[in-house]
């Protein structure tokens, strides 16, 4: 059986999906089951204070006993604020310990910081959180990180809720060279092909959002995605034919070919 | 009369006031929240004793939808 391994646990699906962007949580709901994803991405937030008592509650859709929340930092650009959110996150879930760790850089491109992610990861690691680390497509970084004790580097496509694709394959393939830990693209998918080419590329897992948040149709893209993925990762294992400009082998056998008609009179003349 | 800074914005409260007592005045009992008290986690299972002070900072979160 073919299964994504994180941090000791095996997963299924290689599609891992957030929980943001959508109508409501019955479309979150819909559109994550389509995927069929395992691994849920949520964020922590301050509740409303006595203002509305009544509000229905993500834990509800989505119930924490049928997926794995996947806690993330989004929104932090401190490595300490990101810390401070991923330990409340382990309290409100009940001492659970696998992270998403991302440390933005800038509100205008959320491109990551990568100091920051350093240093958060690091006070993560040491905490006894087992994080899974949001970072650009620079191999050296993602060594770095999995030297810090990251469980999963996960290097954008390009840039988040940009739909873009995959900007730069050859770095992901220079990540994925060196890794010994599981690679998620996560970040910049758009369709499906894009998740296709992630997973043929030979990247462990997928991570996305909007792509499927903010498609006209989300539980359809969900769907979609999910094939991709796993004909994504089908092609990887199978092992892709070399490519080449032309080929001087055709597919169907070369002889046994009728044999072109004899030259004769036309009928009806002596 | 204590004042607690909650999520960002002033309160004031009858003293004395433990967690478990501020969670129930704000309408939170029965949600799963987390709560940091001055930059420390509060363990769910101690706010009955949790006895807040004048001039606390609490942050008190839940999971929302994000990618």
């Amino acid at each position: 059986m073919d299964q994504l391994i994180i941090a000791g646990n095996s997963y299924a699906s290689r599609l891992l999906v957030g929980t943001g962007k959508y109508k409501d949580f019955e479309q979150t709901r819909s559109a994550i089951e389509a995927s069929g994803a395992q691994i849920v991405t949520v964020a922590i937030r301050r509740t409303n204070i006595g203002q509305n008592a009544n509000e229905p509650s993500l834990l509800d859709a989505l119930p924490p006993s049928k997926y794995t929340y996947l806690p993330n930092t989004a929104g932090c650009y401190s490595a300490d604020d990101a810390v401070r959110t991923l330990r409340l996150a382990r309290e409100l879930l009940d001492g659970h310990d696998l992270v998403k760790l991302e440390v933005l850089g800038d509100p205008h491109t959320l491109f990551p910081n990568v100091i920051e992610t350093l240093q958060a990861a690091a006070t993560l690691v040491k905490d006894g959180f087992k994080v899974m680390v949001y970072t650009s497509d620079d191999p050296i970084i993602a060594r770095q990180l999995e030297d810090i004790g990251c469980v999963a580097v996960m290097p954008l496509a390009s840039l988040i809720g940009s739909g873009m694709g995959i900007l730069n394959p050859w770095n992901l393939q220079l990540i994925l060279e060196k890794a010994k830990v599981p690679v998620v693209v996560d970040a910049g998918v758009g369709t499906a092909s894009d998740a296709a080419i992630a997973m043929e590329l030979g990247c462990d897992a997928v991570l996305m959002n909007t792509a499927v948040a903010k498609a006209q149709n989300p539980v359809l893209m969900a769907q979609a995605m999910r094939k991709a993925v796993e004909a994504g990762r089908d092609a990887f294992r199978a092992g892709r034919m070399p490519k080449k400009l032309y080929s001087a082998t055709p597919s169907s056998p070369t002889t046994g070919l009728i044999q072109p008609q004899p030259s004769s009179p036309p009928r009806g003349r002596a | 009369m204590i004042a607690l800074t909650i999520n960002g914005e002033r309160r004031d409260f009858e003293g004395p006031l433990t967690a478990a007592e501020l969670i129930e005045r704000l309408q939170l009992s029965g949600k799963r929240v987390a709560l940091e008290r001055n930059g420390q986690i509060v363990p769910r299972g101690t706010f009955p004793h949790e006895r807040l002070a004048h001039g606390d900072r609490l942050e008190i979160v839940v999971a929302v939808g994000g990618g």
